[in-house]
């Protein structure tokens, strides 16, 4: 035991010292400016794959490089449907309606779209995000092209360089402070923030022009929660334009320069951190935006 | 009551022990089976593990029955690595055979020396068209590849079946149903004078050595593997599952074809209705207690090779019936997955839950 308390009377700060042992670093507020848009969805209307998701419906978005920009709401309002147009899982989106800096992707594979720097963290770390059964190393094959031979005929068979790989990896593992039993660790053996923070790492290193997060910290200890927020910031200050999903609004307030609210598979119009309050943003999650809009005309 | 409760860590060693001793649990299981026959079990189990490989000629016999299985096992290991269940290597196996006897029927005494080579691509493309239609079918129309490829197995012996009562039987054979034997420009070179040991057991092991570098030296491989361990991150990473499926039957089909064709061109010399022995059902059993491995499946072809030639002898010097051979067959695999759940489940004996026993 560290310490006793009483939970009312502390802080989210003072709690987490008491859980890790230490003070997560304090997150760096910084001024906003940002750059070229880099991601840009326009009129995205998909219908459902699945006859129990939900249908996507004129879909505006723009992430501009050096930015962050939240999408808050209750998880199974199209958020699942949106990433997978957006990372290329689903290509029936119209080409024009998703754009990499302007060339459109709509129908491009995932490996397409992430040549041009578009990566994604999904929210499924074991069995989306990561092979449980393949070790950590391997996984970096799922996203990385580093350890691929690339020219003559190494390059034409697609050969793989295992120590480079290895490296990468044990790289990562070190950089995010991820508690693994090595590169060669198999991904259902870690815990889920140190899964998170090595795939975090694995797309963050990958320096995306274009970074997608679901989730960020969705069953991750505090500890890794504060460094993952912290290496989202940091990328952000690198100008790359970075999306987060997620259900955590403390989590979005946090991190985002812009915010969106999703419900009923349509996206609000986008609210600046200093216009979001946690009240309006709740009763935009039940979609009341536009009724919001039509009272502010009269 | 026992339950089996999941291990979180399956144990590395054992992954490669477990064949092992599910072969040490055959041959303990064998000797009950010898003593029940009432024959003498030391000589029994002489007959499965020691003829085999007493001579050069035994060992000649032995790779040339291990080689198809070889084959067949490279090709099925591809496809269930990725989670594609072909079943029907038997019938790739058989139409290889057809494609590989017609090109071979066409061979005269003017034919060049390399006839032989063509007879073996023909086997191939036989195998590979063959496991193309399981292929379309799942890939067009989502039809089970389980059903689909078993079920053709009997098509493509029909097939068989017609070519060698009717159109290609031999006019001299005595209405025999069987073609007349291959031109020796037909015929897989041997390896040695004397000895049925062809040239395919050396594409047999160059297969091995490729598929191992594939599955685990490049790029490709990995993304085949992927979709079999898990599809959802196969999708993530944006391979192809449509790719996976078309180059895991063709590629299977391609090399039960191959063996098809070297058995025919080779051992056999002739087309005949024994020519489905069930080389495609056995290769499932090799896959797995080969660990679908390529080192692992070139001793576990080896060791069901044993098998079909130790039925053989068992049926000659014994006395026993031949279908030793499945029931051995049976009994390793039957031990391997029984090895294979203790090593992934650990049995525990739980007490009965708090329900009272009433005596009336």
């Amino acid at each position: 035991m560290t310490g006793e308390c009483n939970p009312r009377k502390e802080t989210n700060a003072s709690l987490s010292q008491l859980m890790i042992g230490s003070q997560p670093p304090e997150l760096q507020v910084r001024a906003h400016t940002p750059g070229a848009e880099v991601l840009r969805v326009g009129g995205l209307s998909l219908p459902a794959l699945d006859p129990f998701g939900v249908d996507l419906q004129g879909i505006d978005l723009s992430v501009r490089a050096g930015e962050i920009v939240g999408i808050a709401g209750v998880s199974g309002n199209g958020q699942r449907e949106l990433l997978f147009a957006l990372s290329g899982e689903d290509t029936r989106a119209p080409a024009a309606s998703i754009q990499i800096e302007g060339q459109p992707v709509g129908r491009r594979h995932p490996n397409t779209r992430r040549a041009l720097g578009l990566h994604f963290v999904p929210e499924e770390r074991l069995g989306r995000g990561a092979v449980p059964s393949l070790s950590l190393a391997q996984n970096l094959l799922l996203t990385r092209q580093e350890a691929v031979a690339d020219h003559g005929w190494r390059g034409w068979m697609g050969w793989l360089d295992l120590a480079r790989l290895r490296e990468q990896a044990a790289d990562i593992i070190e950089r995010y402070r991820v508690k693994a039993g090595g590169p060669d660790a198999a991904a259902r053996s870690l815990s889920g923030g140190n899964l998170q923070k090595f795939i975090v790492g694995r797309e963050i290193e990958a320096a995306p022009r274009v970074l997608i997060v679901s989730q960020p910290t969705w069953g991750v200890d505090v500890g890794a929660a504060a460094q993952i927020r912290a290496a989202i910031l940091a990328l952000r200050d690198a100008g790359c334009a970075v999306l987060v999903v997620s259900e955590e609004l403390d989590e979005l307030l946090e991190l985002s320069d812009r915010l969106h609210v999703m419900a009923h598979g349509r996206l609000s119009p986008s609210l600046s951190r200093g216009e979001a309050d946690v009240s309006r943003i709740g009763v935009w999650m039940s979609g009341l935006w536009q009724q919001e809009a039509t009272h502010a005309a009269t | 009551m026992l339950r089996l409760e999941p291990r979180a860590q399956t144990s590395r060693w054992w992954r490669y022990a477990s064949p092992l001793l599910a072969l040490l649990a055959t041959v303990l299981l064998g000797v009950l089976l010898f003593v029940a026959l009432g024959k003498d079990p030391v000589r029994g189990l002489g007959v499965f593990f020691w003829e085999p490989i007493k001579s050069a000629y035994a060992w000649s016999e032995l790779l040339v029955k291990a080689t198809p299985l070889l084959l067949i096992a490279l090709g099925l290991a591809l496809c269930f690595r990725a989670n594609i269940w072909n079943i029907g290597a038997e019938g790739q196996f058989v139409m290889g055979a057809v494609f590989a006897s017609g090109v071979a029927l066409l061979a005269d005494a003017q034919s060049a020396p390399g006839f032989w080579i063509l007879c073996v691509l023909a086997g191939v493309l036989g195998g590979l068209c063959w496991a193309a239609l399981t292929a379309v079918l799942r890939d067009r129309f989502n039809a089970n590849e389980i059903l689909v490829s078993l079920m053709l197995v009997y098509v493509a012996v029909q097939c068989l079946n017609y070519l060698v009562y009717g159109p290609w039987k031999d006019p001299m054979g005595y209405n025999f149903p069987q073609t007349k034997t291959f031109e020796a420009v037909a015929q897989v070179p041997k390896l040695f004078t004397g000895l049925r040991v062809n040239v395919g057991v050396l594409l047999a092991l160059l297969g091995a050595g490729v598929l191992w570098m594939f599955l685990f030296r490049t790029r490709a491989g990995f993304a085949q593997q992927v979709g079999g361990m898990a599809p959802d991150a196969a999708r993530y990473a944006g391979f192809s599952a449509r790719r996976a499926l078309w180059l895991a039957l063709l590629t299977s089909g391609a090399t039960a074809g191959l063996a098809g064709g070297l058995e025919v061109a080779g051992p056999l010399r002739q087309l005949t209705p024994y020519v489905p022995v069930g080389y495609g059902f056995a290769a499932i059993i090799v896959a797995f207690v080969g660990r679908l491995h390529p080192v692992g499946m070139v001793l576990s072809a080896l060791l069901m090779s044993m098998f079909y030639i130790g039925g053989e002898l068992a049926q000659s010097r014994l006395g026993l019936p031949r279908s030793l051979t499945g029931v051995f067959q049976g009994l390793l695999l039957f031990c391997l997955l029984a090895c294979d759940t203790l090593m992934h489940y650990r049995v525990r004996w739980v007490g009965m839950p708090s329900r009272t026993v009433r005596s009336h």
